[in-house]
């Protein structure tokens, strides 16, 4: 009751004012915004030849500009939108590291080099799989380019998600991150039905999940009578009382940003949407997505609940054990390859929140690194796993990579090193990224947690070696894919992860330094 | 004091000196059957180059004062870790010139001699590109200007040796000899990487300035077993009592290669090491008496062994055996001996180097045999090899005025001066050198003819000879040219001190008493093996003999010694392994992957199911914080 006496208050009191902002600060994320409109006008009003080629510019130009309006904003630290968005440090490398992942994940849905048929995309999704209509509009060589206009919308939310530091401004990022992800994951050109099934289950558990976000968000204003995170962290240290009505709002908030990151037992739909969602989305969902998401969950449990620190972290442990078990212990037994680098990649969320666990500055660090880290290498692996195809399209089941190491060797390397960095080996840069959150949690006290981490490490050695083993020491059969020759667009995003995979490993210093000199995030 | 000057001018080069045989090595080791026409040319050139620049900077070198001859190069800073900080750095100073010319130098007339030896080898161009990667890891050895950056030259030259011992790898002999010439240096490696952690440990540096700026602060025990760890070192790549058994097995390898690593370079990076560290053998006496002991052991088995051998190789083996321990003895009798031990190393590098061309021009001529039972009377039928060959003979036997006889005779004369008891066992050593050269010389030139059917000896291509001839006026010249013209003494004072002491006994009586043992030697061996019939099956022999041919039954120690308790403990871990390890890892393998099996279930694919699985996962969430709050 209290509560609502004060926001009933703060309503009658606040005059209107006009919000100033700067649109300096708010460049990087306007300018994709701006290009996602121009991208459906686009879309709506030229001539179908143009239009790939016009999409795939302003795609490119977008981002560069966006990234370049990142490293402008260079250095600064204020909050703009009156406040709504927290222009720092570690959100500008979050940032610009979502621009960079895009950049990579544009290359490998712009690829059309390796399908006989076109890209990975539907020819129309509005077709019925397997319908006349779908055939014909195959055989015309029909494409679709609204994905650009989609994908643009996505990188938009993901830029906005790490820096919203009100709970509308995350929810909105949150929207407009995963709605055009949920529609890019039902555009399979091959096995539609799955895919679409795949887009469905993402949409309705998303749209669940936003709904546990949203009530926890509604309880936190309720509690503290603002959606600042500020205001909610300043409320949280001198309320007292209405303890359940806290804890259930931290639960509930925090639940909905743990589904976006694929943490268990959150993670359910992870599996079933990484095989179904044509293989360029998967990885550049499963790179950038889990950039942001994380960002906006540090930006969320250290700025607004960094009081209660000492009720969350043990929820945390409890989450990050299950999850790093959950994804390799689940990975082991996997015969799909996309399967298994979704589980894997659960896996890894569960390594990443041990810097979030931390909550220290290594914390936030490390975090951050090996979330640069794992996106490039995951980038890498899914680039390769769009190459490797048998007559079907994808050649996903683990049996059709016998014996690839002696036909392509290669690709088969190029996959040893991202199944490496993976497990974590050094000189790759997985390696310097789990050092980095492990002994981040380790200096924060959490010993046990960091021996459970390594265990679980021990055990997604297992699954990552034995595609390496499958690759090199088996013979190929009849059975074996083959790898496609890709056009220049793969090709670059390939070389880029793989070289980042190995530089970062080797001389992993300018990065740590670049984001140790960020410092922490704004309150 | 030395002072430390920064390399300009020409010496602003001295990391193109490593750098051009290294990229040689590069591109012939990965660039393919294409380049096999060329391959060879490029890797000669490389190293030609070094020479000049070499000899271009000892020039610019002289026209420096003694106290501004070392000139120090900063590349980058290597590693930086806690306190260790180790800077990719190269020194070159009068000692590391003197090597830097001995590498490049005699380095370049056996590339051009190898072309040569090995023109009809199928595999020329990764002969050539071993030989440029053992160049590069040498030079960067004796550039270092720290320990650690030595150590990376160190176990370059340790892999280079290994490639290139077991080049004919087809031969299972090759490969063997091989894997034991690289296994027994890893116990002289690990010497060595004791002795760097101590220097760490005790100086907070591996800087070459920094340790032997500060030898005082550490205790005599310190910097004796600092000393004993380097002397090991020193021994496995020198082939000293007791890691001796590889080099007489190394001969597996091509010829050239034992010219160039197993006689004239690689295997005298021990006494470098040596030298190099005279500021801590001289703060540790014991650590110097103990590799005086050693030099005196392996002078000793290596020129009995040389005695005995009919390898001609092996023979010269045992011969490079036993002049290193001349070095490494002259090493340890401190500042008296350093600069002799120097001396004695380049001039043996360059009449060893030729004595091992003209055994090999001599096997080109006899179809690759090495028996010298089955030489004799070659003297006519190659004459560039035989008078090379004697050259290179009376020179290591110490002849005046071959250039042996200097080097090797102020080493005797430094051993007089600090123990009478040391010098009278080098005089008699070198009268065994007199006698097993002059077998080697009688056996292959002289006497009647005892080739093998089907021989035709005929002398090598021009290709061949010219480097021997050069090697051969190097080998008549050098002594009186280093140190009469070139000051040896001088020169290598700033780096390693230099004193001379009185002895009793006159220099001109020294000399005497030494020719004529050294001639009794040789006149024997001449009566044994030139004047009587040379059986072609070897005689029983006296004990002695036998054992020499059993290299000194060094096999034999190493066996009982090491390899088969070796065995025991291995057989032990794989039982170990596969019982306890494996079983442990299989268990838990078996165990997870069950677990894996029995969650699967619950991956059903229906969103109802995910859904409820999320809303417990809230629960549980909510839960955990209330029973945090609780609790």
């Amino acid at each position: 009751m209290n509560a609502v006496a004060t926001v009933v208050h703060a309503v009658d009191v606040t005059p209107w004012e006009m919000p100033t902002l700067d649109y300096r600060l708010l460049a990087p994320v306007l300018i994709v915004l701006g290009a996602g409109v121009v991208s459906v006008l686009f879309e709506a009003f030229l001539p179908r030849g143009v239009r790939r080629p016009v999409q795939l510019t302003l795609v490119f130009v977008t981002l560069i500009a966006a990234l370049v309006a990142v490293i402008n904003l260079n250095g600064v630290r204020e909050t703009a939108g009156q406040g709504a968005l927290a222009i720092d440090g570690p959100g500008l490398i979050l940032q610009g590291a979502v621009v960079v992942i895009a950049i990579l994940g544009a290359l490998l849905m712009a690829e059309r080099g390796l399908d006989p048929n076109g890209d990975a995309f539907a020819a129309r999704a509005s077709s019925l799989p397997g319908s006349e209509d779908e055939r014909q509009f195959t055989a015309r060589g029909y494409f679709q380019t609204e994905i650009w206009a989609f994908f643009l919308f996505a990188v938009g939310g993901m830029m906005l998600f790490p820096i919203a530091n009100d709970l509308l401004m995350m929810f909105v990022a949150l929207e407009v991150m995963s709605l055009p992800l949920y529609l890019l994951a039902g555009m399979a050109r091959r096995r539609r039905l799955l895919s679409q099934e795949a887009a469905l289950k993402y949409f309705v558990l998303g749209a669940f999940a936003s709904a546990f976000f949203l009530y926890g968000a509604a309880l936190l204003y309720g509690f503290s009578g603002s959606i600042s995170f500020g205001e909610i962290a300043a409320s949280l240290g001198s309320k007292t009382g209405e303890t359940a009505l806290i804890l259930i709002a931290i639960g509930l908030v925090v639940a909905g940003v743990l589904f976006k990151i694929g943490a268990a037992p959150f993670h359910q739909w992870v599996p079933d949407v990484y095989q179904g969602a044509p293989t360029p989305v998967t990885g550049f969902m499963a790179a950038a997505v889990k950039i942001a998401a994380f960002g906006a969950l540090l930006r969320l449990l250290y700025v607004a609940l960094g009081g209660m620190r000492w009720d969350w972290t043990p929820m945390l442990w409890v989450i990050s054990i299950l999850t790093m078990f959950v994804g390799a212990i689940l990975a082991l037994t996997q015969s799909d390859i996309k399967r298994m680098i979704a589980y894997s990649s659960i896996a890894q969320a569960g390594f990443i929140l041990l810097g979030v666990v931390a909550v220290s500055a290594k914390g936030l660090e490390g975090a951050i690194f090996y979330l640069i880290a794992y996106a490039f290498t995951t980038i890498g692996v899914f680039a390769i796993i769009s190459m490797v195809r048998d007559e079907n399209g994808e050649a996903t089941h683990l049996s059709k990579w016998a014996g690839l190491g002696r036909q392509s060797p290669v690709i088969a390397t190029l996959f040893t090193i991202f199944m490496l960095a993976l497990t974590g080996i050094p000189l790759t840069s997985g390696f310097i990224g789990k050092f980095a959150v492990f002994s981040a949690a380790y200096a924060s006290g959490d010993k046990w947690l960091v021996i459970a981490a390594v265990v679980a490490s021990l055990i997604a050695a297992f699954f990552y070696m034995r595609v390496v083993v499958l690759m090199f020491f088996t013979e190929p059969n009849e059975e074996t894919a083959i790898v496609a020759i890709p056009s220049i667009f793969t090709t670059i995003a390939l070389a880029a992860a793989a070289t980042v995979t190995v530089l970062l490993g080797v001389v992993p210093q300018p990065l740590l330094d670049l984001i140790a000199n960020a410092g922490v995030f704004i309150r | 004091m030395q002072e430390v000057m920064p390399a300009t001018g020409v010496f602003s080069l001295l990391w193109l000196l490593i750098a051009l045989p290294l990229a040689g090595a590069a591109i012939l080791l990965f660039s393919g059957r294409k380049t096999n026409k060329w391959g060879p040319y490029l890797g000669v050139f490389t190293v030609f180059v070094d020479a000049i620049i070499a000899i271009w900077m000892l020039i610019a070198m002289m026209g420096n004062s003694a106290e501004q001859r070392t000139f120090s190069q900063n590349e980058f800073s290597w590693m930086f870790a806690g306190n260790l900080k180790v800077d990719m750095a190269f020194q070159l100073d009068q000692l590391s010139m003197v090597f830097v010319l001995l590498i490049t130098v005699v380095g370049t007339l056996i590339h051009i001699y190898s072309l040569g030896y090995m023109s009809h080898d199928p595999d020329k161009r990764k002969f050539f590109g071993y030989l440029n990667l053992f160049v590069a890891a040498m030079l960067l050895l004796v550039l270092a200007n720290n320990y650690l950056l030595l150590y990376v030259g160190w176990e370059g030259v340790g892999l280079a040796s290994f490639l290139l011992i077991s080049f004919w790898q087809i031969k299972p002999t090759a490969a063997a000899a091989g894997k034991k010439a690289f296994i027994i240096n890893r116990v002289g490696d690990v010497g060595l990487s004791l002795a760097i952690m101590v220097m760490f440990v005790t100086f907070g540096s591996v800087g070459f300035d920094e340790v032997f700026g500060s030898t005082s602060q550490a205790s005599e025990g310190t910097l004796t077993a600092i000393g004993l760890l380097l002397l090991l070192a020193a021994a496995g790549k020198s082939a000293q009592f007791p890691l001796q058994a590889w080099l007489l097995d190394a001969m597996e390898g091509p010829t050239p290669v034992s010219a160039l690593i197993h006689a004239a370079t690689m295997v005298t990076a021990g006494v470098y090491l040596i030298t190099r560290s005279n500021a801590i053998f001289d703060a540790a006496a014991w650590a110097a008496t103990a590799v005086v002991v050693v030099g005196v052991i392996t002078m000793f088995m290596g020129a009995i062994i040389g005695s005995a051998k009919d390898d001609i190789k092996k023979s010269l083996a045992g011969s490079t055996m036993s002049q290193i321990g001349y070095m490494v003895l002259a090493a340890g009798l401190g500042p008296v001996g350093y600069v002799f031990a120097i001396f004695h190393l380049l001039t043996h590098g360059v009449f060893k180097a030729g004595l091992f061309l003209g055994a090999g021009s001599v096997m080109h001529g006899m179809n690759d045999n090495v028996n010298m039972r089955r030489y004799g009377a070659l003297r006519t039928a190659m004459m560039v090899t035989y008078a090379t060959f004697i050259i290179g003979t009376l020179s290591i036997m110490g002849i005046p005025p071959f250039s042996g006889f200097w080097s090797k005779d102020s080493i005797i004369h430094a051993a007089f001066e600090s123990n009478t008891l040391v010098g009278i066992l080098t005089i008699i050593a070198a009268a065994i050198t007199g006698f097993y050269m002059t077998r080697m010389a009688a056996m292959t030139f002289f006497g009647k003819a005892r080739w093998e059917d089907g021989v035709h000896p005929h002398e090598s291509p021009k290709v061949m000879t010219i480097p021997l001839i050069i090697l051969a006026i190097g080998s008549t010249f050098m002594g009186i040219a280093l140190l009469f013209w070139g000051n040896i003494e001088t020169w290598l004072e700033p780096v390693t001190g230099f004193e001379e002491k009185h002895i009793a006994i006159p220099e001109w009586a020294l000399i005497t008493i030494t020719l004529i043992l050294v001639l009794a030697g040789a006149a024997y061996g001449w009566i044994q093996y030139a004047r009587r019939e040379v059986p072609l099956v070897a005689p029983r022999g006296n004990w002695l003999t036998r054992a020499a041919r059993q290299d000194l039954y060094g096999d034999a120690v190493n066996n009982t010694l090491v390899v088969q308790p070796s065995f025991w403990l291995s057989r032990f871990l794989v039982w170990f392994d596969g019982s306890w390890i494996d079983g442990f890892v299989n268990g838990s393998a078996a165990f997870f992957g069950g677990l894996s099996a029995r969650l699967r279930p619950y991956q059903s694919g229906f969103i109802r199911s995910y859904a409820l699985s999320m809303v417990g996962g809230a629960v549980l969430v909510v839960l955990a914080l209330v029973l945090v709050r609780l609790s």
